[in-house]
């Protein structure tokens, strides 16, 4: 069963088209990671599926529900899609606990013990347990991207966005979050990862999108996109990075 | 020294009609600077406009005016008739909330747009963003500007005294064309109203301490 649905999403900025027809579905506990050049358009493509931002043209149906249509409820198709953004956009005024409490008290209604509960067991789950009453600000950039993570699970969602999560993270950093993310991969949890981390992709994800300027150049199973890759415009990417 | 220490049970009760008026001009004031900065931020062009005229208008034109448009003018209309107290209130109260409004526009709109994504994305509605996210930091950070505006309003209210609110400025009148003591009970009237002042911006000074910017 697919859970994400894109038919001929179009995006413009102005006069700039930065999606280009684009057409995909993922299923339920897939993994499949976003690649491409800067500026080829994979955040827009991503902010799209939660409707961060506003399709031009096209359908984006997330678990049967057409996002763009009048009658959607956003807010509530948002709790279903998680999103974790490369500069961890954690709430300074609040503890790493009431960071994660927040979203669903407030959304979902559910209790501070309840939502509490929770908390401490997805930062048990991130490998922060004892920073719960720390602020953002006295965490690393990696703990800081953890809380992140399990801010977004808190809401229970079925699918889980990542755009860069470890780009703005210092080396020794990087591997903490990445194993966070395959541990998630592992139970099940549908992903859609934008990522300049190629041995990720490769050994997590089920499927790797490559965008080209707007459009889906090519896609395929990461052990084959990387060992042949069919466009020139993939093989002269993964030549510049690999 | 005595012409002051007679004087000062007057000063007194002028100094709390002062206090008195301040606080609820500025709480009022408040409001309508949210309400304004709101309006102006909303995605309807009508409310834009209404918010923009307003802060336009009440900046382009002295407070004397309008405390004398509110309470003569007003009143000359014969529909509303606003006691003096009113009319200094919501002359000081509007005149605040314009300058808050602009305040708190700028320092909504200095939040980084990753908050508001962060919170959106969550499911929380656009209310519930502003509230939990925006404000509180928004808030935090204008504390200083805030403060600043709360002085400038606390020594407009002196101005209240030419319709005849009796409040300290007023009574310093009343004391010297009883005593003709002018130096002595303007230099107490200034040194109470710096008093306030300097209360007032520790006041700030512990809550900027109290919610440490983060
Ligand atoms: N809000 C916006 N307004 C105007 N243009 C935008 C906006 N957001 C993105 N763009 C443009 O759309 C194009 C695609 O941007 P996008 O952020 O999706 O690229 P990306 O593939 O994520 O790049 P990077 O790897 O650098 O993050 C770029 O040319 C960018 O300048
Ligand atoms: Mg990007």
């Amino acid at each position: 069963m697919s859970l994400i649905e894109v038919k001929n999403l179009k995006k413009s900025f102005g006069n700039a088209e930065v999606l280009k027809d684009i057409s995909v579905t993922i299923d339920k506990q897939e993994v499949v990671c976003v690649i491409g050049a800067s500026g080829s358009g994979k955040s827009t493509f991503l902010r799209c599926l939660n409707r961060l931002e506003e399709i031009t043209s096209g359908q984006v149906v997330i678990d049967g529900q057409d996002i763009t249509a009048k009658d959607a409820n956003i807010n509530q198709i948002r709790q279903e899609v998680g999103m974790v953004f490369q500069q961890f956009n954690l709430f300074p005024h609040k503890t790493v606990l009431e960071n994660i409490m927040l979203a669903p008290m407030k959304a979902k209604g559910i209790t501070a013990d309840q939502a509490r509960q929770k908390a401490e067991a997805l930062l048990a789950k991130v490998g922060l347990k004892d920073k719960a009453g720390s602020y953002p600000n006295e965490l690393s950039g990696g703990q800081q991207q953890r809380v992140a993570i399990a801010r977004a699970l808190a809401m229970n969602p079925k699918i889980m966005l990542f755009d860069e999560p470890t780009s703005a993270l210092d080396p020794e950093m990087v591997g903490d979050v990445l194993d966070v993310m395959k541990q998630l991969a592992q139970e099940g949890m549908t992903m859609v990862v934008v990522t300049h981390e190629m041995g990720f992709a490769r050994e997590v994800s089920d499927r790797v999108l490559f965008i080209d300027d707007g459009v889906i150049m090519e896609e395929n199973k990461p052990s084959e996109l990387f060992a042949d890759p069919k466009h020139e415009r993939t093989k002269a990417f993964l030549s510049k990075i690999l | 020294m005595k012409a002051i220490m007679d004087a000062l049970p007057y000063l007194w009760a002028g100094l709390q009609v002062t206090a008195y008026v301040f606080v609820i001009a500025i709480i009022i004031g408040f409001i309508i600077g949210l309400i304004i900065a709101l309006m102006r931020l909303s995605p309807w062009k009508v409310l834009n406009w209404i918010a923009k005229i307003f802060v336009d208008a009440i900046r382009g034109t002295p407070i004397l005016v309008q405390l004398f448009f509110f309470y003569y003018g007003l009143n000359s209309l014969g529909i509303i008739s606003l006691d003096r107290t009113s009319a200094g209130i919501l002359t000081v109260a509007i005149n605040a909330g314009a300058y808050f409004a602009e305040i708190i526009r700028a320092g909504i709109q200095s939040m980084d747009k990753g908050q508001t994504e962060a919170a959106r994305s969550l499911g929380l509605t656009n209310v519930q963003t502003m509230r939990y996210i925006i404000l509180p930091q928004a808030f935090r950070r204008m504390l200083p500007t805030f403060t600043n505006q709360a002085i400038i309003s606390l020594k407009d209210t002196s101005l209240l005294s030419v319709i005849g609110i009796a409040d300290l400025t007023q009574k310093g009148q009343v004391v010297i064309a009883a005593t003709f003591k002018a130096f002595e009970i303007w230099l107490a009237v200034g040194v109470l109203y710096f008093i306030i002042i300097y209360l007032l911006s520790l006041l700030s000074s512990y809550l900027e301490r109290r919610y440490e910017l983060r």
